[in-house]
């Protein structure tokens, strides 16, 4: 589980979290969505101890992130924000490997080096595994970042928008392996994700955010509603069910008010 | 997952130790360019030790052998330090000697005489001059970490600026300085500055070579936390390397490389700048233990190398230092003007 206890953090004289209080269920896949600039990626890197929050408690399962050895915390907690000072030296096996840094401190084993391949596997990026890194798509470069922190191994995973610049092939992969890393193997994983249905689809929880605050979290059913999705997001959409699952029709003004809207319609 | 499956099994070419052929292909280039570098750098030496002896060999080789030494300490010192200065100032066009490490030498020992005469200087024994630079530069150092590498997001544009201008500040307070002296300290001053290699102080080479030999020993732990300094602030505090410890100590370790070399031959401004990016060049790798040693082993090829050159093959009285400082700015400016990204 990940506890938060009035966290709060300001830039300046902007209050960006103001006093979030949340625990985060373990083994699930969480989202946390909201409109730019919400707070979600200054809560996550809170989460991950990238960023000192001016007050609060976070912890990580038992370790108090704010004190904790950084080399034991990151045998747990693995994260991606968007690192953008990435070394032109580097090709995507180096960047994968140093998901292993915390294991080994840069000597891989044997053991390290499969899970390193298993990694690449899972993300697909084997036939670019000798590229650099300023040679691959936005996309390409995004698996190779979410195949380090899936090769460091950890409890838990908090990802800053991973499905940043993926298609839809390799988004709705991610997704499914997330889901996997959950199911199969007890990870905890915090996605921050932009689209509420790709949010709804596979999440079992979500939290919501607006202007630095926690304003809605529960089940995708509970969340993907219209009156919570206004309060989140600001923005008036129709839900409908499709196969059992909530989706929001937000692409189009039109789509708002077309009580009789037909999923076929849309999707046929 | 079937678009993850596709490829799994593309991973039949790795070996046990996860290197595909590609790899393996590029890490054999950087062993045999570390080879081919040591290689050099022997025969740059023998030929230093050894050209053109004419009476006492005996004479001529401990004469020799010193000035060798101290060639050797510069150019490892500063190939060294200036590799990893560069990974920790998060800059290639930064080096120790571009931000002004020399400069706060050069006012040290200025401010010495001035305040209190060329004697103190000389009295000084050559152990707590140099303990005493060593000192200095630390705190310099530590300064220069505290204002422009504590906050997260650096600003190297502002960090290479404050470099140039505290570097000239630093030249212009030792001019000034250097004025208000009587021509004796003045000639004294000259001569500890411009250390002439050709008489080497062997209690100094002693001193410095140890300090070297320490500071390399003391820098090979930090190498690998070093490779994952080049991922940034926020890749150190994922992957669990203390960033702000990392570049702490690699920063101590770098002035007391500069401190060594400094003593020995005074300023060498730019050698740094070429030497580590040559390396950067030449390795097509981005782990520090080898890039570090190229570097050292570039540095060691241009000063006994360029010294070798410049005594016994074009015949010039003029020192290394000063062709090397006029061949790097050179440099310096076309890098300058390349880098698009400071
Ligand atoms: N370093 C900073 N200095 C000042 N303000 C900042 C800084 N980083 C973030 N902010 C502000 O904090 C607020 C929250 O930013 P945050 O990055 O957490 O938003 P977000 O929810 O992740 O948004 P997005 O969906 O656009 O990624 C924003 O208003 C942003 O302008
Ligand atoms: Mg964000």
């Amino acid at each position: 589980m990940i506890f938060l206890h009035a966290v709060s953090h300001a830039y300046g004289a902007t209050t960006v979290l103001d006093g979030v209080d949340l625990s985060i269920p373990r083994g699930k896949l969480t989202a946390l969505v909201g409109p730019n600039g919400a707070g979600k990626s200054t809560l996550l890197s809170a989460m991950a101890r990238l960023l000192k929050p001016d007050t609060g408690q976070v912890m990580v399962g038992d370790l108090d992130v704010l004190s904790a050895k950084p080399a034991q915390l990151a045998k747990k907690l693995g994260v991606l924000k968007q690192l953008n000072q990435l070394s032109a030296r580097l090709t995507v096996i180096d960047l994968v490997r140093f998901g292993r840094f915390p294991h080994c401190q840069g000597r891989l084993q044997a053991e390290d080096h499969r899970i390193v391949e298993q990694a690449m596997d899972y993300v697909d990026l084997q036939e670019f595994r000798d590229r650099f890194l300023d040679q691959l798509s936005g996309g390409q470069r995004q698996r190779a970042l979410i195949a380090m922190v899936l090769a460091q191994d950890t409890e838990y995973i908090l990802l800053d928008e991973p499905l940043n610049n993926l298609d839809m092939r390799h988004g709705v992969a991610m997704m499914q392996l997330l889901r996997q890393a959950a199911d199969d193997l007890g990870r905890t994983i915090v996605v921050v994700l932009h689209d509420i249905n790709f949010a709804s689809a596979w999440a079992d929880y979500l939290v919501g955010m607006r202007d630095g605050s926690v304003v809605a979290q529960g089940t995708p059913e509970q969340i993907v509603q219209r009156e919570p999705l206004r309060e989140i997001f600001g923005l008036d959409m129709q839900v409908v069910d499709v196969a059992g699952r909530k989706i929001g029709m937000y692409w189009h003004p039109e789509l708002v008010g077309a009580e009789e809207l037909s999923p076929v319609a849309v999707y046929g | 997952m079937t678009a993850v499956q596709d490829h799994a099994t593309t991973g039949h070419t790795i070996s046990a130790n996860g290197a595909s052929p590609a790899e393996k292909a590029k890490d054999r280039r950087v062993l045999a360019i570390l080879i081919g570098l040591a290689m050099l750098g022997l025969l740059a030496i023998t030929a230093y030790l050894t050209y053109g002896v004419q009476g006492s060999w005996s004479y001529a080789l401990s004469l020799r052998s010193r000035q060798v030494g101290s060639l050797i300490v510069v150019g490892i010192a500063i190939g060294a330090s200036s590799l990893v200065f560069q990974t920790i100032a998060g800059s290639r066009i930064l080096t120790p000697g571009v931000m002004g490490f020399d400069a706060v030498y050069v006012l040290i020992q200025t401010m010495i005489v001035g305040l209190f005469g060329a004697s103190t200087l000389q009295l000084l024994g050559v152990m707590e001059r140099f303990a005493l630079n060593t000192f200095a530069l630390m705190i310099f150092g530590l300064l220069l970490f505290r204002f422009l590498f504590r906050s997260n997001s650096r600003n190297l544009f502002v960090v290479v600026l404050v470099g140039i201008v505290l570097g000239s500040l630093f030249a212009s307070l030792s001019t000034l300085t250097s004025r208000l002296l009587s021509p004796d300290d003045f000639l004294t001053l000259q001569t500890v500055l411009f250390a002439s290699f050709t008489t080497v102080d062997p209690v100094l080479l002693g001193v410095t070579g140890a300090a070297t030999a320490f500071g390399l020993l003391a820098l090979w732990p930090q190498l690998r936390k070093l490779d994952v300094v080049d991922l940034g602030h926020d890749g150190c505090v994922a992957l669990g390397v203390d960033y702000h410890r990392t570049v702490r100590t690699t920063l101590v370790i770098v002035t007391l490389l500069v401190a060594a070399s400094t003593a020995l031959v005074g300023p060498m401004i730019f050698l740094g700048l070429i030497v580590a990016n040559l390396a950067r060049q030449a390795l097509p790798t981005h782990r520090h233990t080898s890039l570090v040693v190229a570097s050292a082993l570039i540095g060691l090829l241009f000063t006994v190398g360029g010294q070798f050159l410049v005594t016994h093959v074009f015949d010039l009285q003029t020192p290394i230092s000063v062709v090397i400082n006029l061949v790097g700015g050179l440099y310096f400016i076309v890098l300058l003007l390349r880098t698009d990204r400071l």
